[in-house]
């Protein structure tokens, strides 16, 4: 329960602070934190227009995609609490329960028609697919290191350990982020910010919904990652009791947030090719945690 | 003699240029083109006359200075040899031909209209059905842009052939902005009107299109404009290349998702064309200039805020673009992304930045040089790889170069302020041509009086005209993601084209 109503309280902030500090950094005084909120809002009140192409598939995808998100959220533990949703094998439940959010959204970009919407969902598709075995063979790895397979026991046993679970977590880390960055189309992935649909991975697959529709799309996107944020946040407060762990936890997702508009502000993003290259490359760090879990617990020989 | 030679920005009669027969001139002017890239065609069009067509070729001769006029009359039903078979950069030209008159060519590649104008020959061909070249296959899929487009630009459609993400094939329909600028013109008949008209042919060349037609409104006229009015459009056109310049390397910034040299060069821009403010009254130069006159006469006040707004400006540019020319991922988009070979180069007749990024020495200011240029002793700024990175470095270059234009000229500000009234009536039966290099490159400007010295033709060549074609071959074998980037890196105009 405190878990859902953390994640809820960070989407509220995450996209926000993000839009503010790539707006400070390019010198620019930019949009109130909560403008995202205002967006989202100003959306629900609207109806939404359909493509004459486009079937049911295309109206009922906007509620699934959030519908899926929210069916993640329930999953996802806060330290020594358990998710409103906890059972042996859960991470796998949440890897799929995204995954087909991510396939109405696919189904629906194609369903528009549009050359556009087809390039897109083809992207989100390969990104999506290239990301999946870094995330389960970390998931794997640390399973196989606490020995068990739900969220919740998993993120506890971890901090039983010792540096170099630390020396794990960190990889654990960097893995987690890059995947957020790609589930949620940020920089250096994709633009959220273009408006050059040729370029565009996600934002183009959602470029025919509109009104309501968009604000359910908007909604589980600022949901997603403060969803990932919270994931990350339980890889190191395990220990640490819940009185400090709240601060603890809106203290890495603010981080997060401002990291990711400063990459967002100083680097330009990758080319469309090197992209599977860097998902590719998620798997490998994922098999090094992999590798040093069968060091540790002395299976690798 | 089979052509006439004259010099960039004098006018001579009609009656002196040589008329040919359709054969001797489709021989010498090929011959003139084939195989030396120092002479390229700078128009090649139809003067109604009334049954019949006279055609005009002008040929920029970049070693000599000169430009090489040569004409010869034809009938509309006439069924000519394409010269595009020979000079592949005259194709253009001749689709234009065309499209007007509804001469025939054989050996052309494929006479598809070019932009649809009201008193087009063949009324019955519409914008909606242009006839694209497509690929049968199941591999392979169509993705059509525009014509109205996700940023507020202009109006073009885009088809793209794709392989995956592959592009194989570009084509570029324009048109959509045709507004019948050249027809105008003779309808128009007031040095005003007509010069507010040139500044109306691409928003972004004000300072270019003035000035062309300025320098073939005096020409006609036989009237000379002063070293004043010289010397401010020397400055108008150096200012000009720098702002639009700036401008451009915000915008690739932007597609690359570079955000903090978006904001930095796109701050960078606005000193520049407020100047254009503070001296004319417009921020895009409108107004500056006129033919005949010096309206805003340069001076030292003038030159001391510009010394003291390039000192600020040059400062900031230096710093971002060593941040810029250092960014690894921001290389990593530029570099080997849209190469055009300087032969693609060549053939398609390239001109201004656009050629000189493949290694094409093509710059009018040194060819043909008039204004304060002789003076400035301009060497053209020349890459050789022809990738969005070499379109990247040339506008680095080329707004160092022009700031050092600038300063050179602020130091010889004239005194002279004087201020000419252009004729209203120019000479009968003359023919004026004016080549200027705008920040795009290569502008022709053309006009013929008629027998009681108005104006009886107008013919306006922008250099996106050709140029378009090179970002069709540009983004071949490209990712269909990078095309953004190749677009805007060469920056080419709507409006210009379609006229």
């Amino acid at each position: 329960m405190l878990s859902a109503l953390l994640i809820l309280i960070a989407a509220l902030f995450f996209t926000g602070i993000i839009n503010r500090t790539k707006s400070m950094a390019s010198g620019r005084k930019g949009p109130g934190v909560l403008q995202p909120l205002f967006d989202v809002w100003r959306l629900f009140r609207k109806g939404s227009v359909y493509p004459a192409t486009a079937g049911i598939l295309f109206r009922v995808a906007p509620t699934i995609c959030l519908a899926s998100i929210f069916m993640a959220l329930l999953v996802v533990p806060f330290g020594r609490e358990k998710g409103l949703l906890s059972f042996s094998g859960d991470f796998v439940f949440f890897a799929y329960v995204l995954a087909l959010g991510r396939f109405l959204s696919i189904v629906a970009a194609l369903d528009t028609g549009s050359s556009f919407e087809g390039m897109g969902a083809s992207r989100e598709a390969l990104y999506g697919m290239l990301a999946e075995p870094a995330f389960f063979v970390l998931m794997g790895s640390l399973a196989l290191l606490t020995g068990h397979t739900s969220f919740h026991e998993i993120f506890n046993a971890l901090h039983l350990g010792s540096w170099v679970s630390y020396a794990l977590a960190t990889l654990a880390t960097f893995v987690l982020v890059m995947i957020a960055m790609i589930e949620n189309s940020r920089m250096p992935v994709d633009d959220p910010k273009t408006h050059l649909e040729l370029t565009m991975v996600h934002e183009v697959m959602v470029l025919d919904h509109s009104g309501f529709d968009l604000g359910l799309i908007l909604t589980a996107g600022y949901l997603k990652f403060a969803i990932f944020g919270a994931l990350i946040v339980n890889l190191f407060i395990g220990m640490v009791p819940t009185g400090y762990a709240i601060p603890l936890f809106f203290l890495i997702q603010g981080g997060m947030a401002v990291a990711v508009g400063l990459i967002e502000s100083f680097m330009a993003r990758f080319r469309m090719s090197h992209n599977p290259q860097f998902i590719t490359v998620l798997t490998s760090v994922a098999l090094l945690v992999f590798f040093g879990v069968l060091l540790i617990s002395g299976r690798f020989l | 003699m089979d052509f006439i030679s004259i010099k960039n920005n004098s006018a001579l009669p009609l009656a002196s240029v040589p008329e040919l027969d359709y054969h001797t001139f489709f021989e010498v002017n090929t011959s003139l083109m084939r195989g030396d890239p120092g002479r390229h065609c700078a128009t090649l069009h139809g003067i109604p006359e009334k049954e019949r067509v006279r055609l005009l070729c002008a040929i920029a001769d970049d070693a000599t200075g000169e430009i090489h006029l040569s004409t010869s009359v034809v009938s509309r039903d006439q069924v000519l040899r394409s010269m595009a078979g020979e000079v592949p950069a005259c194709e253009r030209f001749e689709r234009e031909i065309h499209e007007n008159f509804g001469i025939s060519y054989t050996g052309h590649p494929w006479l598809k209209p070019v932009r649809y104008p009201f008193d087009r020959a063949d009324r019955s061909q519409e914008i909606a059905s242009y006839p694209f070249y497509s690929m049968e296959s199941d591999e392979l899929h169509e993705v059509g842009v525009g014509p109205i487009h996700a940023g507020v630009i202009e109006p073009g459609h885009f088809r793209f052939i794709c392989n995956g993400e592959q592009i194989l094939h570009l084509e570029i329909q324009l048109g959509f902005q045709h507004r019948g600028v050249e027809a105008l013109f003779l309808r128009q008949q007031g040095v005003l009107q007509q010069v507010m008209l040139a500044e109306g042919i691409a928003g972004d060349t004000v300072a270019g299109h003035t000035t062309a037609h300025s320098m073939v409104r005096e020409a006609l006229a036989g009237v000379d404009a002063g070293e004043g009015a010289a010397f401010s459009r020397t400055m108008a056109l150096e200012l000009e290349r720098m702002a639009i310049h700036t401008g451009d390397m915000a915008a690739l910034c932007t597609d690359v998702a570079y955000q903090l040299g978006s904001a930095v060069f796109g701050r960078l821009r606005t000193p520049l064309v407020n100047f254009f403010q503070e001296w004319g009254g417009n921020r895009l130069g409108k107004g500056l200039i006129r033919p005949g006159r010096n309206q805003f006469p340069f001076t030292p006040q003038l030159g001391t805020r510009l010394s003291a707004i390039l000192d600020a400006y040059e400062r900031d540019f230096e710093e971002m673009s060593a941040m810029l020319f250092n960014l690894p991922s921001a290389l990593s988009r530029f570099e080997r992304t849209g190469v055009v070979s300087r032969e693609d180069l060549l053939s398609i007749g390239a001109v201004g930045m656009a050629a000189r990024m493949g290694g094409l020495t093509r710059d009018i200011r040194s060819s043909h040089p008039s204004l304060w240029y002789p003076s400035l002793a301009h060497q053209p700024v020349v890459k050789h790889h022809g990738d969005v990175y070499s379109r990247v470095q040339i506008r680095r270059d080329e707004i160092r170069q022009s700031m050092h234009h600038v300063r050179q000229l602020l130091e010889q500000i004239p005194d002279t302020v004087e201020s000419r009234i252009l004729p209203e009536i120019m000479a009968p039966g003359r023919l004026a041509l004016s080549l200027v290099e705008g920040w795009r490159g290569e502008i022709c400007h053309c006009a013929l009086t008629g027998p009681h010295g108005e104006l009886r033709h107008y013919k306006v060549k922008d250099p996106s005209f050709h140029n378009w074609m090179a970002l069709a071959l540009a983004v071949r074998n490209n990712e269909i993601s990078d095309f953004p980037i190749c677009n805007k890196s060469f920056n080419l105009s709507y409006c210009g084209h379609d006229l």
